[in-house]
Formats: structure tokens, sequence, C-alpha cells
């Protein structure tokens, strides 16, 4: 199977989850579109391993899911603060950096 | 012995003493920093009684290596235009501590670090004059900002705070041009002689003329705005209306030298070629800030803000003494630095006092101020005839100096500079007429006359003032090597009479 | 020669105004005893100077003292040194002379005033100052005398300072003061530009290598700042006003002696007018202009002192049309000068004892019939009168026929012109003095009830006396055998008069004695026989009332200099704040604009500013695929 098409899912994933950030409102699903560009992140770098026969890329896409597994628990603790201060998972509401 | 680094060190160690004293006792802290400027005073003294006045090399040079990777180094060293300078600083120190006994009070922070500031700013003041590696100087000259600021911003009146704000702008800039021709240099210095910051070794470098007129303006702009030089001007009178009498001394009387002295110390000796190019510009500026400088002062309805632009005015004798090219006009200058620092003293001191007991600085507050007042009335008004140049009082020698030595080499401007002195006798005398004569206006029938401290804390500066009115020598023989080799250095030399001319001579 | 003594001369007074001005009220009790016998000290050693000049040949008379090396910057070297030559003395003899008369009638006119004191202590100071100006031996030593003159003269106009018309008097004296040594400073530029130097003996030295241009350019600057402190035309406005001052002020400072530096700075500076006979000429027209102009001002002026003034005015005017009429000239100019400070000098006294005896009125058309009040005041003003008219033998005669001889004798038109003027000048003068004395003295009394008028006592009348002894005698002792001719002509090199002259003396003294009475008799008719009204008569000419208004002189200043500089200052006041200052608060608007612009970008949402990171990341990948493109 052509390797270019993995990269072309990976270009998807990415365009998907950057709409998502960009459009929707609620907390959390801003949260798994972010979560979705990482995991197309991952894709590509898998890909670009198996295509250069090395295993770098595949060391950098285990060290996102570290980090990424890292954010999530940031990330959904302060959504969680937020909801319980605001009543509200929106992210429109929380637009205290303004202020 | 390394005197300047001793200079330096004394009003720190004072300032650290401060700095552990209580906050609650100000007297003690008073004490403190009247002790520590005269001890600086003193030890001052002592040094320039040890200058070899004929000499016209840079002398008491201390050296060490601060930042070895860049070449920068910790160097100092005075030639007599320096030595008078610093003279001028560190007598007005405790002249204004004594005289200014009651102003750190009513500040936003203690009495303490009303004196701390004043201290740390002594210091960098000695520094700065003495410095001989241009990045030094730079952070001198950068630094003497930060206590400044925090005098005006701190202890100010009216809106300080504007006035401060606006005084380190302008500085600030000027500052930033300064540095973008000093890294210039340096580049510079990299390609011909190893990477220095020394002022000497710098001094013999060779530039193409546009780099040099660039070069010479980072440096110009930077001090044209400290002097302060037409149009770059409208930071003092605000800063001065703002700042407490005693700061606006150091503001107006020591401060702003930096920039007639960084002129001559570093415009000239760096591009003499610049200097030659721009000179028919600076003059023309000059001549403008004596006459804008002397309307405007007529204009004024303030004192404090009246003071500010005679000092304008003033200034504008001074950069037309330096870039007259004379040695009259160069010793005139630096000896008009110094009497400026005492007529002004005088001025805003006295002033000072008169606007604190009226609790008004508008001069329509006052009148008939000789009747209720008289010493008040006498001091402010010796303080006006020295700040107007009679002669018998010292700033006519530097005044006419400065002209005589203009007329020279630049007839015109000499000509047009001297309508200055019928605007001075209008500048001083008409606030003379309207707040020491007329009849007591009321509000001013219970004004108390000076108190023991008040008359002892100005009694110096108008001896001095007297004094060297009739006997300057001391000063010009100190200043007169320097200032013949500064001009020499830049490739000028004194225009002959004409009959010398004619003679051969 | 060299002596060791000159610098006590002005030592002495300077001493006494500073004891007075620092031991402040402690001194009142005997403070005026001491600046009196200060000032008497200096007479007193100046006479001795006198006498051991008269022992020595006429050349060897000249003494110099250096005192230190003033200042010295490359070439221009000044010593504080003093001279004394047969011109000084002559100043200095009457300086301390008058001014010691004048302290002692001071005594006894200033007892009731509580800042006896310091009146003392600035007479003093006036006296120092006077005598450094006269005894300088460079032209910046001078300068120092120069406006040391003008400070006395500031703060004694403004002796009464709170009244605020007497400060503005003062101040006004000082600026149009200051105007004149304008002109000195740039005369001691172009001096040392061209010369070399600034002292009198080089200058004169050098003089003769100058090109004319720069001799004729000092000599115009010197006649600037002589106009200035001699109330000569065009700055002459001060001088009136000036009466503000106490009465002796107005007769030791505003008559006898600092208004005539002027005349001894040109005559000082003769070799430099001799050289450039255009600037000569500017000074006898500035003398002869200036004599008629304080003339016909001096005919319609009420006020006692004021007429006095525009007399003053009126008569250096003749001084300095002496001086500017060369070599001829310069010993008759002096002759005028000492003889007009005796007799003007007890005029004034002799008004300040009228004034004395009626409450400070000074209006004449108040006074009237005095003459029986106050007999001794009669006789030595009326001694002063006949000399200052110059009735034969009294000192005017001799020195102010001599001015009208020599002017006559200049030949050319510029001869018949300067002489006219000076010859109706006498004859105005008469008419003004006539007028003077006689509404004060004659007629019928014209005071109320309240004044009365009385003889003032010893302490005033005796000084006045003295300077009436002087008013007979002295134009008789200077002319004598030509005594002050000879004197002065080590220092101003005459040259022979007589030659080829226009009108002999003979003539020139009956014309003027023709003009003179015509001009008393004139004014004999119009105050004497007819009745002087109290009030001031409305219905007169044109020619009386610009007369009263000093023929539109302050109206002149005021609308060529005051208002002008009035508005300019106003508009260069505004001009900072909103130009300068506002190009400087404009870019602080317009950084502080800006940040508020680009501030609606940042609107808070999390969304947004994910958005713009996605368009940067997306815009930074073009650019890199452009590039590598």
């Amino acid at each position: 199977m052509n390797a270019a098409n993995y990269l072309y899912v990976s270009a998807l994933l990415f365009t998907i989850g950057a709409i998502g950030v960009v459009v929707r409102r609620n907390a959390i699903v801003v949260f798994m579109c972010v979560e979705l560009m990482l995991n197309a992140a991952n894709l590509a770098f898998v890909t670009f391993a198996r295509i250069n026969g090395n295993l770098e890329g595949q060391v950098v896409a285990f060290f996102t899911m570290v980090v990424a597994a890292c954010e999530v628990v940031v990330g959904l603790a302060i959504i969680v603060t937020i909801y319980r201060s605001r009543r509200s998972a929106s992210v429109d509401d929380a637009s205290l950096l303004k202020r | 012995m390394n005197w300047l680094t001793t200079l330096m060190a004394l009003p720190l160690v004072g300032a650290l003493v401060i700095s552990v004293l209580p906050k609650s006792n100000a007297l003690a802290a008073k004490r403190a920093a009247f002790a520590t400027t005269l001890i600086v005073a003193g030890a001052t003294i002592t040094m320039a009684v040890q200058f070899q006045r004929d000499n016209v090399e840079i002398q008491f040079v201390e050296s060490r290596s601060w930042i070895p990777s860049f070449g920068i180094k910790y160097a100092l060293g005075i030639d007599g235009i320096a030595l008078v300078l610093i003279l001028l600083s560190v007598l007005l120190a405790p002249i204004v501590v004594l005289a200014g006994w009651n102003e750190s009070s009513g500040g936003r922070w203690s009495a303490k670090t009303f004196y701390i500031l004043l201290l740390v700013l002594e210091t960098m003041i000695v520094g700065v004059f003495s410095a001989t590696d241009v990045f030094l100087f730079y952070v001198f000259f950068e630094a003497m900002l930060v206590p400044v600021y925090f005098l005006i911003g701190g202890f100010g009146t009216g809106e300080r705070s504007a006035a401060a704000v606006k005084f380190l702008l302008y500085s600030l800039f000027g500052g930033l041009l300064m540095l973008a021709s000093i890294i210039a240099l340096y580049v510079l210095s990299g390609e011909q002689i190893g990477h220095t910051f020394d002022l000497a070794a710098l001094s013999h470098l060779t530039m193409d003329s546009t780099t040099e007129n660039f070069l010479f303006l980072g440096f110009f702009i930077a001090f044209a705005i400290k002097a302060p030089l037409w149009p770059l001007h409208t930071w003092l009178p605000d800063a001065a209306a703002s700042a407490t009498p005693g700061t606006s001394v150091l503001l107006l009387g020591v401060l702003d030298k930096v920039g007639t002295f960084g002129m001559i110390r570093y415009c000239m000796t760096l591009f003499p070629h610049a200097t030659k190019t721009f000179t028919p510009m600076i003059i023309v500026l000059a001549l403008i800030s004596i006459i804008y400088g002397a309307f405007l002062a007529i204009g004024q309805k303030d004192l404090k803000r009246l003071i500010a632009f005679t000092s304008i005015s003033h200034f504008g004798f001074i950069t037309l003494g330096i870039f007259s090219m004379t040695s009259q006009g160069q010793s005139g200058a630096t000896l008009y630095m110094f009497n400026h620092g005492f007529s002004t003293a005088a001025l805003f001191l006295i002033g000072g006092w008169m606007m604190s007991r009226r609790g008004s600085s508008k001069i329509a507050d006052f009148g008939g101020l000789q009747r209720v007042t008289p010493v008040m009335a006498w001091t402010f008004f010796i303080a006006g005839m020295s700040s107007l140049a009679l002669p018998g009082l010292s700033s006519f020698v530097s005044e006419f100096l400065v002209l005589v030595g203009t007329y020279t080499r630049y007839p015109v401007a000499a000509v047009i500079g001297t309508f200055g002195i019928v605007l001075a006798a209008l500048y001083i005398l008409i606030p003379v007429q309207r707040a020491l004569h007329g009849p007591v206006t009321p509000g001013n029938e219970g004004l108390s006359d000076l108190n023991m401290r008040e008359r002892i804390a100005i009694a110096p500066v108008l001896a001095i003032i007297i004094a060297l009115g009739f006997y300057p020598s001391p000063l010009l023989n100190v200043i007169n090597p320097a200032a013949a080799h500064t001009i020499a250095q830049s490739g000028f030399t004194d225009p002959v009479s004409q009959i010398d001319a004619k003679a051969g001579k | 020669m060299t002596s060791n003594s000159l610098v006590y001369l002005i030592a002495l007074p300077l001493f006494g105004s500073a004891v007075l001005l620092l031991a402040g009220r402690r001194s009142d009790r005997w403070g005026h005893l001491l600046a009196t016998a200060l000032s008497a000290g200096s007479f007193g050693i100046g006479l001795m100077q006198f006498s051991q000049m008269l022992s020595r040949s006429n050349e060897q008379r000249a003494v110099s003292q250096k005192l230190f090396s003033w200042i010295s910057v490359g070439s221009f070297e000044v010593d504080a040194g003093l001279m004394l030559d047969q011109l000084s003395i002559c100043f200095v003899l009457l300086i301390t002379g008058v001014g010691t008369l004048i302290h002692i009638y001071s005594i006894a006119y200033m007892s009731h005033d509580h800042d006896r004191r310091r009146f003392f202590a600035f007479l003093n100071f006036f006296i120092a100052a006077m005598l450094l100006l006269v005894l300088g031996d460079s032209y910046l030593n001078l300068y120092v005398g120069w406006e040391g003159v003008g400070l006395a003269s500031y703060l004694l106009i403004g002796f009464w300072n709170q009244k605020p018309t007497y400060a503005t008097a003062a101040k006004k004296a000082f600026i149009a003061n200051r105007v004149g040594d304008m002109g000195l400073s740039l005369a001691i530029m172009i001096a040392f530009a061209t010369l070399g130097t600034v002292s009198f003996a080089g200058v004169k030295e050098h003089a003769s290598q100058a090109s004319t241009g720069a001799l004729t350019a000092i000599g115009i600057m010197l006649l600037v700042a002589a106009t200035g402190k001699s109330a000569q035309f065009p700055l002459q406005s001060w001088l009136g006003d000036a009466m503000a001052g106490p009465t002796p002020v107005s007769a030791l400072i505003h008559a006898a002696t600092m208004v005539t530096a002027g005349v001894y700075l040109i005559t000082r500076s003769n070799f430099i007018f001799d050289a450039a006979p255009t600037a000569q000429l500017c000074v006898a027209i500035i003398g002869a202009i200036t004599l008629l102009f304080g003339a016909v001002i001096g005919m319609a002026k009420d006020d006692i002192k004021k007429a006095l003034a525009a007399s003053t005015m009126s008569q250096i005017g003749y001084m300095v049309l002496g001086a500017g009429l060369g070599p001829a000239g310069y010993a008759f100019a002096i002759m005028h000068l000492l003889t007009h400070g005796f007799f003007k000098a007890g005029m004034f006294l002799g008004a300040g004892s009228v004034m004395h005896g009626m409450d400070d009125e000074v209006n004449m058309r108040r006074y009237g019939g005095l003459s029986k009040f106050m007999p001794i005041t009669f006789a030595t003003f009326g001694l002063g009168y006949l000399a200052i008219i110059g009735v034969p033998p009294f000192a005017g005669f001799y020195s102010k026929d001599k001015i009208i001889e020599v002017a006559f004798n200049a030949g050319g038109i510029k001869g018949i012109t300067l002489g006219v003027a000076a010859l109706l000048g006498a004859a105005i003068t008469a008419f003004y003095m006539t007028r003077v004395v006689i509404l004060t003295f004659a007629g019928s009394k014209r005071w109320d009830d309240k004044a009365h008028p009385h003889e003032s006592p010893f302490l005033m009348w005796g000084p006045m006396a003295l300077l009436a002894l002087g008013s007979v005698t002295s134009g008789f002792l200077f002319t004598h055998g030509d005594a002050l001719r000879n004197w002065l002509a080590p220092v101003v090199e005459q040259i022979p008069a007589h030659e080829g002259e226009l009108l002999s003396p003979m003539i020139v003294s009956i014309l003027a004695l023709v003009l003179v009475v015509l001009g008393v008799s004139l004014a004999v008719i119009k105050y004497f026989l007819n009745e002087v009204p109290e009030t001031v008569p409305e219905n007169v000419t044109i020619f009386t009332k610009l007369a009263r208004r000093d023929l539109l002189q302050d109206a002149f200043n005021e609308a060529a200099f005051m208002r002008p500089g009035q508005s300019l200052t106003r508009a260069l006041v505004k001009t900072d704040v909103a130009v300068i200052d506002g190009a400087v608060r404009g870019i602080a608007r317009l950084a502080s604009g800006s940040g508020k612009a680009l501030r609606t970008t940042q609107t808070g949402f999390v969304r947004s500013y994910a958005m713009w990171i996605l368009l940067g990341a997306i815009a930074l990948i073009a650019a890199i695929w452009m590039v590598t493109l």
C-alpha cells in the first residue's frame, strides 16, 4: 500500500481537528479536537518512520503520546475547574484574558 | 590610592548605612546623608589638591578588566574639565541635603529611601564624569536615570509621575541612539585595532565621513536631550516643576552637565571631522536655545518653570562656547557649567523656600517679600543677579569668555548671543519685581524669614558666586590646559587678531 | 609709575557697604556715620593722590596698580588693574567730593526713613562701583564698574520699591542700561578680535594699525554704551522715571556722576574715535539731538525733579557733543561735566530741600514764593541757576560757551548745524530754568495751608552752599591759563585751537548771551508777569502736549519693542506647548493609540487566538514553500 495515503489521512485528521478547535465552543470538544490534531501528527511521524526506514519517528510518536497524556491531565483538570466555577464548559464564556 | 573608586564607594557605604537604619527615624537618615556628602566633598577636595593642573594627561587613572570577552574595562580617570564637574557635584550634594532638610517628607516612600536614592545618584555622577571606557560611561549614563526617576516620581509635587515618565522616556530614547553608536564603534574597533571600548584608543579610529556623521549624531542627540538643547528641551520644565527643589538642583545643576560634558569629551574627541561638519548647525541650535529659552522664561507664570527655562538659555550659551572651538569659548563653557550649577542651585533653593512657605509656585502669589522676609529676598536677588551674569559675579566671567571666544570665530553668532544678556535682565527683573517688590500681597504678611539652617546652606553658594566673580583663576588654571588640549585634539587653533595677523605672528 | 594705595580708594566704600548690608539692623545707629566717614576717607586719598600728581611733571603723572590676574585664557588676558591719570583724577575728586557732600546731606534728608542704613550702604556701593569705573585700566574692568553703577542705580531708584511705579522705574532703568551694556560688551569683543587686547594702553598702542572699519564698529558700540548710561537719544527714556529715587540719589547718580560715565567712556576712548571719523560724527550728532530733546522736554515739565532730569539729559548732550568734536572738544566736555557736577548736584539738593520743606510735593504749580521761607535754598539754587544758563562769570558760562564755540569751528555744514543746535539749546535752557526758578521761588504762593515751608537744617544746606561755591568759581579756575586743558593734554592729545575759526570766542559769547536773555525774558513774561494756573492748562499747542509726554519716547518704546515683545513671548509660550511639546506628546499618543488599535484584536476568546495561531502557521508554511520553490 502506498505510504502517501497515510499522510493524506493524517492531513485530513489535522484539518478536521484544527477546524474543530476554531469553530466549536464546548471546551471538551475543543479538547478532543486538539487530541485529534496531536494524533494526526503522530500518524504522520509513524508514516515517515516507515518511509525512511528508521525508528526516530516512532520514538517521537511515543514522546508525543506521553506529552498528550500529561496535557489531558492538566487540560481536563482546568476544564473541570472552570466548569465548577462558571457552570459552563463554553470556551467563549471564559474570556478572562481580555481583562 | 584609588581616589576615584573611593569617591564612588563612599556614598554607597553611606547608602548602606542608611538602609539599615530604622524607617521611623528620619532624622538619623538625614544626618547620615549629610555626613556622607560632607565626607565625599572633603575627600574630593583632598584629591583636587593633588591634581597636577599643568598636566594635560588623564590623571588618577584606574583600569581593571571587567568583561574581558568584550574588551570592556572598568577604567577611570579625569582631566581638568571632569575634575571641575566632579567638584561641582560633590559640593552641591551636602548643600542640597542641608537646604532640603524637609523635602524628603511627604513623598511616596520614607525619608530613608530619599537619601539612599540621593547617595546612589552621587556615585553614578562621579562615575559618569570619570569613566574613560565608553561602555562604562554608557552604563553610568543610563543607570543615573533610575534614582532620578524615583526622586521625581516618588517625592515630587503635582504631576510628578507623568513628569518622571517623560524624563525617563526622553533620556532612554537618547541613550538608545548612543548605544547604537557605541556598538558601531566597537565593531569598527574590532576591524582596525582589536575590540575595545577604551576612549583614547577609539579616538584614533579612521572612518568614512558618512559613518562618522551618523555615529556623531547618535552621541550628540543623546547629549542634546540631556543638556537640553532646543527643540529637545520640553522634558526639563515639566521635570523641574514637579521635582523637589533639591532634586531640581541636582537635575539642572549637575545631571544636565553630563550632556555638555559629553559633547566635549565624546563628540569632539571621537568625531573631530563630524564635529566640524555639524558645528554651524549646532551653533544655530545653541543660539535658538539662548533666545528662545529667554523668551519662554519671560512668559512663564510659575517660578520653577521660569528657572528651568533660564537654564535652557544658559545651556545655549554653554553649547555655543563649546562649539566656538576657541580656547576662550571652551574654557568659558566649562567654567559656565560650574557657575551655572551654583547660580541655579541658589535660585532653586531660595525659590523652593519661598514656595514652601507660601504654598504656591505662582509668581503672582508673591509680592512685597523684601519687606516681609528681607534676607530671603536679598539672597534671591543676588542669585538672580548671578543668573543675569552681572559683572563681579561668577557667571559674568564665563558668559563673557563664551561670547568673546565665539566672536573671534563666529562674529554674527556672538552678536545674536549678546541679545541674550538684555533678555536675561528681563527674565530676572520681572519676577524680582513681582515677587519681591511692590506692596505686600495678602497671604504673605506672616511669612518667616530664612532660619539658621537655611542661611548656613545658602551662604557657601553665594560666597562661591561672589568669590569666583573676582578671582576665577583657581578654576581657570585647572580648566585651561584641558580645554586647550581638547581644541587641539579636534584640530582647531585659536583665530589670531587682525593686528597679530598683520605682524605675522 | 605704580602706586599701592589706589585700591583703597575703592576698598573703603566697598567695605562700608558690605558692613552695613551684612550687619543689618545692628548698624542702624552708626551706619550712616561709618558710610560718610569712609566716603570722606576715599576723598582724602583722592586729594593725596592729586597733590602727589601735582608734584610730578605732566608726563609722569599717571600711576597704576596691578592687583592680580583676573581672567587669563589663551591670548585673552585681563588683569585686575587700576590706573589713575589726569582724566580719572578729575572724576575721582568729583565722585568722592560730591559724593561725600551728598552723604552728609542724606544724613538729614533720610533721617526719618527707617531704612536709612540700607540707603547708605547703597550709596557707598555706588561710590565704590563708580570709582572702579573710572579707575579700571581696561575696558573689561571698566565694564565691571559700569554694570556696578547700573546695579546701584537700580537699587536706589527702587529704594522705595513698595510703590509699584517706583519698582517699574528701577527695572526700566536697568533694562535701558543693559541695552547699552550690550554695546559695551560687543565693543570689547571687537576690540579683542581685532587688536588682541582690551586694556586701554594696549588698545591705544595698536589702534593705529587696525582697519578704520573695525575702529568705527568699536566706536559705534561704545557710543551705544554711552547712550544707555548717559541717557542719550535713543536710550534716554529711563532718566525721567529714575527720579523715583530719593533726591540725594538723583543729585549724585542721575546728575553729577553716573550719567556722565558715557562722556568719560568716549573721552577715554579718544584714540578710537579720533581714528574713526564716522563714529565721532555720530557721537556729535547724538549729543546735539539729545541736548535739544532734553531741553524741549524740560520746558513742559511741572515736576521739579523731572524738569531737572530733562535738563541733565540736555546738559549731558552738550558734553557728548563736545566729546564728539574730537581733540578740540574733549577738555571742554570734561570741563562742562565737572561744572555741571557742581551746579546740577547743587540744584537737585536744592530741589530736595524744597521737597523736604513742602511735604514731598514735587509739582511746581503747587509751589510759589518760597524764597521768603527758604532763603538759603533760594540763594544756592539761584547760583546754580546762573551757572547753568551761562551767565558770566559763573561756571556754566565758561564750559558751555566753549563747547558752542568749538562746535561752530568744527568746519563746514557740520560745524554750523551743530553750533546752531547748541546755541538754540542755550536759549531753551535759559527759558526752562528760569521757569523752574520762578515757579518755585517767585510769584504768589500756590500751596495749601497744610504745608509749612521751612528752611532745611545745616546738614542739608551746608553741602548745598559748598556746591554753590563750586558753581560760582569752578569755571574760572578751570579756564584760568587753560588749566584743565593743559592738565588733560597728555590723555587726549589736543590739536591747537584757534585755527581757521568761523566765529571768535567773543562773538559766540555775545550770541549766546543774547539768546539767554531772550529765553529768560520769555519765561519772565510768561510765568512772572502772568498768573500761573494751579492746574495744568489743557488748551496748549500740540508741541507742549508732545513735550509733556516726553516727545513720545515711552509711547514709541512701547509700540516698537514692549508690545511686540510681549506678543512674541505669548506666541512662543503657546508654540512651545502646542507645537514642540505637542510633537512630543503626539509621538506618545501615536504609540498609545496604535497600542489601543491593536488591542481590539485581543478578544479574549481562546478560539480566536487559536485561529490566529492557525493562520500564522499556514502563512509561515506558505512562506517557506514559496521560498523553497
